[in-house]
């Protein structure tokens, strides 16, 4: 019973490059920034990928929302071993104010259209750390969820997953259709080799918009600033616990 | 009245003393005025590689067909500048020669090849167990880099030379050694396949070479010939039958000998004239299989650097090879040889441009760390001037390496000269701006840890394999002289027709009488450059007239046996290289300004500093080769040598007396 995955995948800001706040405190210096695939996102292609080749899934669809560059997230993808792509085209404003709530829609409109089986993505994005479009995606769908997974095994008609939670791990059976939400040590990505880059110029990705799916954009959110953590302030070192008293007091935060 | 003008002029009749040291006949420009005791010179080399086939139909293969093109007609700009001349076709503007596609597929391309280098490649690791870890040499067969420019219907990656220097520039960056291991392969190791093997040849051979199954090495080599290839004593005698050969001899100092399977081997055939009947030896070059039986390599060699590189001894012990085998015409070797080698050097200049600026980096890390004196060293003028002069030597080198790699893309037959360049530039910069990056590390440069040690033992080769720099010279030196000799020779036809051609000969009467007055003979750089390079093209416009007529004088006062004045041909070499130097930054720097790229400022500096220092070099080396103390200068260097090399060391008895 072979299905369909559908893996979100998203395009971040490189996590080697150092962050720069923009002046005007709207948002991170990205233009002309090296961007690449979210390292979760590249955990769950491969992970989805690893499924089809041990022909428990028979397709896999990547997907990923924003502005033309995603095209080559995307691609990415195919060069890592999905079959095709899905770019659902957003920018401009739409774009800046793109979070979870709007993505899990879009990926909710499209595991039915593509009548997907799985839907996996990573459990969060180094730039967002929201840590929430798996969950969304699941409640919009009203399918079982595994998040956190560090492993992830197909069990008759359903999934078993362990969980990396706070205590230790978990285990739990869901059914399928279900989604999953890529943890760190679930496993460990592919290169993309060279002949398999030029084997993914020749996989299809397609272009739709939200509004084809139905989906509507307008965030609740609006964001207020952006800015720097502050300065770590030096330290003062004390000769005794009376000295350390009077000096919480002397600041007031005693 | 202009009969009277062709007759008089004395600076036309220097041109006419030309007739007597030629070797008086009136004869095509097909041979060489260049052969040094009737064996093939640096010169022949060039010729060898003028009068190539077309073979093979992808880019990277590509070589043009137009053997009809006369040097007179050269788009080249080195064989223009020795004449004086400036042709721009080939460097303004600075080519860009990918289409929108192939960019981007390069740019796919760059990001998994730097991780993998980054991540899985562990230089010091293979710089230890010399030899590339077993595991990131089956990364590196995943990841396609032993084929990138087999054609993809043959199971590569079908790059064309501008996208495979631009990977190679990241290998370059991280670790040489796997760079040669992979060079070695199908830089020079198959592509003799690629520019001369036949359909089945390459259908026989490149699938499992692309996928690194099998390795490839280049055989040319032996402990009696190095620079002097065609001296080799490998010997392969045809059977009687016919269809095959029988190879004997033994390969010193092969990269990949001790890994590959696949050998490109030269050897010397018995071959005999049809007409005079006459037994000659000729090279010819043979694709040879370790399958055929026979062939053995000794154990790894213990190098200074590139440790990781397999180097060994190839020995061939009767080894039977199939005429299927023979590579491009029984015979026709040599010319393989020089073409591969020629196809291989743009390769070099970029990896190099890649290895500057790794180590530029990190110097420049430590630079802006360090504080001694108060002060952060970067800010010392001398900090400041080593920092600068290593910026502009890797932006020279990495202006060569794309210029050329995009001139041999868009079909230039005639790049031999600017290979050659890019090649002893390349090398001598690359460990220049090593050896100021140790020296602004200080002592944290020289230990291991560091990383530059490494680089720096890795650079040393370059200056000697592929072609010694110093053979290269020659080679530069020389090809532009008989480019200019040809020029010298039309004008002595010319000369025997003088009313037939008086416009012409009118034009070059002028041009020299200018030019011995001192005066600009016309040539200009405007409307070329860019308008804020104004100043440097006219550098540049003036080194190249200066630069044609030494050039034609010394042609002049020693006629062929130019052949012998090394220490002549060396000067007027190393005067070539900057001028192209020069003119690849100017090309660059202009498309930059015209781009309005944000670095253009910068560029613009390099650039202005490049030349002015380049340009002051040229006119002193000119003028000191038109002084009458330079001859002075080479008959002391010759004595001094001939003493010494008498006295089996140096000849000065101690100053303490014992």
């Amino acid at each position: 019973m072979a299905g369909r995955v559908l893996v979100g995948v998203k395009r971040v800001i490189d996590y080697a490059v150092k962050i720069r706040v923009k002046p005007d405190k709207t948002g991170v210096v990205t233009d002309g920034v090296k961007h690449s695939m979210n390292p979760f996102c590249e955990i769950a292609v491969e992970e989805a990928v690893r499924l089809r080749e041990k022909k428990l899934m028979k397709e896999v669809i990547a997907v990923s929302c924003g502005p033309q560059q995603c095209q080559e997230t995307i691609r990415t993808a195919l060069a890592m071993g999905a079959d095709r792509g899905i770019h659902v085209e957003v920018s401009g404003k739409d774009y800046e104010n793109l979070g979870p709530l709007q993505v899990s829609k879009i990926m909710a409109a499209l595991a039915k259209k593509e009548e997907a089986s799985l839907v996996i993505v990573g459990k969060q994005a180094i730039d967002g750390d929201c840590n929430q479009t798996g969950q969304m995606t699941a409640a919009l769908l009203d399918w079982p969820q595994g998040t956190f997974a560090s492993e992830v095994s197909v069990d008759g008609d359903g999934l078993k997953v362990e969980r990396e939670i706070d205590g230790g791990l978990e285990s739990v059976r869901i059914k399928m259709p279900a989604v999953v939400t890529a943890d760190l040590r679930l496993n460990e990505p592919r290169y993309a080799t060279l002949p398999n880059i030029m084997k993914a110029k020749k996989k299809k990705i397609a272009s739709v918009k939200p509004a084809d799916l139905g989906v509507e954009l307008t965030s609740r959110l609006e964001i207020l600033a952006v800015e720097d953590p502050p300065q770590r302030q030096s330290g003062v070192k004390v000769e005794s616990v009376q000295d350390l008293v009077t000096k919480l007091r002397d600041s007031g935060t005693l | 009245m202009l009969l009277r003008k062709v007759g008089f002029s004395p600076v036309l009749s220097t041109a006419l003393r030309l007739a007597p040291s030629a070797s008086g006949s009136v004869r095509p420009a097909e041979s060489s005025l260049f052969t040094y005791n009737g064996r093939p010179y640096a010169s022949q080399a060039a010729e060898a590689v003028l009068d190539k086939h077309a073979t093979g139909s992808e880019t990277a293969a590509k070589t043009s067909t137009d053997k009809k093109t006369s040097d007179l007609e050269s788009k080249s700009f080195a064989v223009n500048m020795f004449k004086g001349q400036i042709s721009t076709a080939q460097v303004f503007p600075f080519p860009s020669v990918m289409n929108e596609e192939q960019t981007q597929f390069l740019s796919e391309l760059v990001g998994p090849v730097a991780k993998f280098f980054e991540t899985v490649n562990d230089p010091m690791k293979n710089d230890e167990l010399e030899k590339v870890e077993d595991g990131t040499m089956e990364g590196l067969k995943e990841m396609g880099a032993f084929g990138l420019q087999v054609p993809s219907h043959l199971g590569g990656l079908g790059l064309t030379n501008t996208q495979y220097a631009r990977l190679v520039e990241i290998v370059g960056m991280h670790d040489l050694g796997v760079g040669i291991t992979l060079g070695a392969h199908q830089s020079i190791g198959f592509k003799g396949i690629l520019l001369f093997g036949n359909k089945q040849q390459k259908e026989k051979y490149l699938p499992k070479l692309a996928t690194g199954e099998t390795i490839a090495a280049f055989c040319l080599t032996e402990p009696s010939s190095g620079s002097d290839a065609a001296s080799i004593k490998t010997v392969a005698v045809q059977s009687d039958c016919g269809q095959y050969f029988t190879l004997s001899g033994g390969k010193i100092w092969i990269s990949n000998g001790g890994l590959a399977e696949i050998f490109t081997v030269f050897a010397k055939t018995p071959i005999k004239d049809k007409t005079t009947g006459e037994v000659k030896d000729k090279i010819t070059a043979f694709i040879v299989e370790r399958g055929f039986g026979g062939v053995t390599h000794g154990p790894p060699e213990k190098k200074m650097g590139i440790k990781a590189s397999n180097t060994a001894e190839v020995h061939f012990d009767a080894v039977r090879v199939p005429l299927e085998n023979v590579l491009g015409e029984v015979g026709g070797g040599f010319k393989v040889a020089m073409n591969i080698l020629n196809n291989g050097r743009f390769g070099m200049a970029a990896a190099l441009s890649g290895t500057m600026k790794g180590v530029i980096s990190k110097a420049v890390d430590h630079a802006a760390n360090r504080t001694q004196f108060g002060n952060k060293i970067h800010n010392f003028g001398v900090i400041q001037e080593k920092v600068a002069r290593m910026a502009m030597m890797q932006y020279v080198t990495e202006s060569m390496a794309y210029m050329i790699s995009a001139n041999m893309d868009m079909g230039a037959s005639e790049f031999q000269i600017e290979a050659a360049i890019s090649k002893i530039f390349a090398s001598e910069a690359a460990w220049t701006v090593t050896d100021e990056c140790i020296q602004i590390m200080g002592g944290m440069g020289f230990m291991k840890d560091a990383g530059l040690e490494r680089v720096m033992r890795d650079l040393r080769i370059f200056r000697i394999f592929e072609g010694t720099n110093d053979i290269l010279r020659l080679f530069v030196a020389l090809n532009g002289f008989q480019n200019a000799g040809k020029q010298l020779k039309g004008l002595q036809h010319a000369l025997k027709n003088p009313i037939g051609n008086a416009g012409f000969l009118a034009g070059e009467i002028s041009k020299r009488a200018k030019r011995k007055a001192g005066l600009s003979s016309g040539l200009s750089l405007h409307g070329t450059v860019h308008p804020e390079l104004a100043e440097s093209g006219e550098l540049l416009v003036k080194a190249i007239e200066q630069f044609g007529g030494v050039v034609e004088d010394q042609l002049l006062k020693h006629g062929k046996k130019i052949v012998d004045e090394q220490f002549v041909l060396k000067r007027v070499s190393d005067s070539a290289i900057d001028l192209y130097a020069m003119v690849v930054v100017l090309s660059r720097a202009s498309r930059s300004l015209s781009q309005g790229h944000s670095s253009a400022q910068h560029e613009k500096v390099l650039c202005e500093t490049w030349c002015l220092e380049a340009h002051d070099r040229i006119m002193n080396d000119m003028k000191a080769l038109q002084s009458s103390s330079s001859k002075r200068l080479f008959k002391n260097l010759r004595a001094i040598s001939t003493a010494v090399v008498e006295n089996g060391g140096v000849v000065s008895p101690h100053p303490l007396g014992f």
